[in-house]
């Protein structure tokens, strides 16, 4: 077991090296420099402001500061916004983003496993079809097109919810978190209807059911945790793509969150903002990686077996 | 060949090959045929475009403005008075040109990659295939959004980013084929008349896990429109005059409380063929009996 969180752990510097150096290059071959679009400034002004922004260094000076400044969990001033730093923007943009991730993140659990809990117990028959086309709809729907016409239906047509904000008002957090938690409900619900349907077979729920066990007690109780594992291994890259899916959910809403930050500081050309926040998310999504990952491991029996040998 | 008129010996003893059997096995397959008939359908389509098209690619009528469905405009018109089949007709094209495209760039890295790896083995094998872990865990829709804004939204590029996340699966599900099937005795075969690698790979390994890599490629196209879609929805994919389905949607997202056919009806037609291409992946990987290509 420790042998495979080190290995995971060694796997995840140098992923994380990559994407702060190729972040950091690619912005910077960036054509057009931060203040081109501003009107035509004293020289003075010009190199203080390059100064501030160390842009009168060389690009491997740059670096290596920046590299240092990182250390120190400093992500430097941002370039649109005078005098904020990109730690304050996420910091102001950050928690709205996880509460609505992790809203989404319980819609996809709860629905997901319930449906895919649900059609395994039966497979093959209308209790089966049913949850499972509903879960391909789902994962055909893309968010974008979900987002609108859940607004459409339940925010103008029937007027029963709010259509925009984020705890503006009462049960504006609603349909943001269904239209980003639809598609992981769908996959979640292939994954633990496969996993069930796996572990159902096996002899230890025969033994299980033989000894005279209630049905509901075989199931969630012997059944489940080897039957969610699949679930679980999904979780890192389901979190990685809630992440990248609220930027798309952010923006319909219009909800103050990092993902709709990044968005505009992509058009507005903030690099600062666009290269803090690459390297906050990407370290953030590793990192989830990372535990869902030894998470999976640590309820896999064979897993955790095959590494303790080593 | 011409056609013989009555099955001969060698043919009836034949028998039935394993494309045969699956086909047969895909065309029970109700939900599947109904996805290729739909996909064909809009494929045929998109390659008549520009004959089939109603009205002129730009052509606008601001006087008109949007107006719903009628006989004039099947779907309607968007507020430039645009004829919106035609914009949908179009943008069709670059969706599932988009999709093909940047799959079939993937499944070249992919395969390509997965076969050298599986074949040599050994310390050549760890390396690259720890190089596709590295990749897997970088978060690439993040790097495809910065990648649009940094270069500007150049239709190449696009295709290529996001071949470059695509390709990754394809390399582990290639490699997996290739590993099982060179302790066969036909490669040793392969081998021992003395072919090159290059030729046992193209000749020998790749036909044999032609399998797994259709079912993977159908079920790639799909995520690989969804990923443009998400992008031109934000604008960093296609660019206006050129349009796509995903763009499509964004506009019609703007102004759906007024025009809500403007986000309606490309809606539909590109769930419908993530839908078809999901469900033929399906029956493809029941038909060929692929496992792991999917969950």
């Amino acid at each position: 077991m420790w042998h495979f969180v080190g290995y995971r752990v060694l796997q995840a510097i140098p992923v994380l090296l990559v994407v702060i150096t190729v972040t950091f290059f690619l912005v910077r071959i960036a054509p057009g420099g931060p203040f081109d679009s501003e009107k035509a400034v004293i020289p003075e002004v010009q190199a203080a402001l390059e100064a501030q922004y160390r842009l009168n260094l060389t690009l491997w000076q740059q670096y290596t500061a920046y590299l240092g400044d990182l250390s120190r969990g400093d992500l430097g001033p941002s370039f649109k916004y005078p005098g904020r730093s990109v730690n304050e923007l996420i910091a102001a943009g950050f928690p709205v983003t996880a509460e609505l991730g992790f809203y989404a993140l319980l819609v996809a659990l709860f629905i997901g496993g319930a449906a895919g809990i649900i059609a395994s117990l039966r497979p093959n028959t209308a209790q089966d079809y049913v949850p499972m086309s509903a879960a391909m709809i789902g994962i055909c729907m893309p968010s974008f097109l979900l987002g609108p016409m859940l607004i459409l239906v339940f925010g103008i047509y029937l007027d029963w919810l709010p259509v925009s904000g984020w705890g503006d008002s009462p049960g504006d957090k609603i349909l943001p978190s269904i239209t980003l938690g639809s598609a992981y409900a769908a996959y979640i619900a292939r994954l633990s209807r496969a996993g069930m349907l796996e572990v159902l077979s096996q002899d230890y729920i025969r033994t299980a059911r033989a000894k005279g066990l209630p049905e509901w007690q075989v199931v969630l109780k012997h059944a489940l945790r080897g039957g969610l594992l699949p679930v679980v291994a999904f979780l890192g890259p389901a979190f990685a793509g809630l992440l990248s899916g609220s930027f798309v959910v952010e923006t319909i809403f219009q909800i103050p969150g990092l993902g709709r930050f990044y968005v505009q500081a992509a058009f507005n050309r903030d690099y600062t903002m666009i290269l803090g926040s690459t390297v906050f998310l990407a370290t953030l999504i590793v990192l989830f990686n990372l535990l869902s990952d030894i998470l999976a491991a640590w309820m896999n029996p064979r897993l955790r077996a095959q590494y303790g040998e080593r | 060949m011409s056609a013989p008129a009555t099955i001969s010996l060698a043919e009836a003893e034949r028998g039935t090959s394993l494309w045969q059997d699956a086909w047969r096995r895909l065309r029970r397959n109700r939900l599947a045929v109904c996805g290729l008939f739909v996909l064909v359908f809009f494929i045929v389509i998109a390659l008549l475009t520009p004959w089939l098209a109603p009205y002129g690619y730009a052509q606008q009528n601001l006087e008109l403005g949007a107006t719903p469905p009628s006989a004039a405009h099947w779907l309607g018109t968007d507020i430039f008075g645009r004829d919106l089949l035609t914009l949908m007709l179009y943008g069709g094209r670059i969706s599932l040109a988009v999709g093909f495209i940047a799959t079939a760039v993937a499944l070249l890295i992919g395969v390509t990659w997965g076969a050298i790896a599986g074949y040599a083995g050994g310390r050549i094998d760890a390396v690259m295939m720890r190089l596709v872990d590295i990749l897997y865990a970088l978060p690439f829709m993040i790097f495809i959004v910065l990648l649009m804004v940094v270069f500007g939204r150049n239709m190449l590029l696009l295709f290529l980013a996001i071949g470059a996340v695509e390709w990754l699966t394809m390399a582990r599900i290639m490699r997996a084929q290739v590993q099982s099937l060179r302790q066969q005795e036909f490669v040793e075969a392969a081998i021992s008349l003395g072919l090159s690698p290059a030729a046992i790979i193209r000749r020998h390994l790749v036909p044999n896990a032609l399998g797994p890599i259709i079912v993977y490629t159908t079920l790639t196209i799909p995520s690989v429109m969804l990923l443009e879609a998400f992008l031109s929805f934000l604008g960093l994919g296609v660019q206006p005059p050129q349009t796509s389905w995903g763009l499509l949607i964004s506009y019609g997202a703007e102004s759906m409380e007024e025009y809500p056919w403007l986000l309606v009806f490309p809606g539909l037609a590109l769930t419908l063929t993530l839908f078809s291409l999901n469900f033929l992946g399906d029956g493809l990987r029941d038909a060929l009996d692929v496992r792991g290509a999917r969950d």
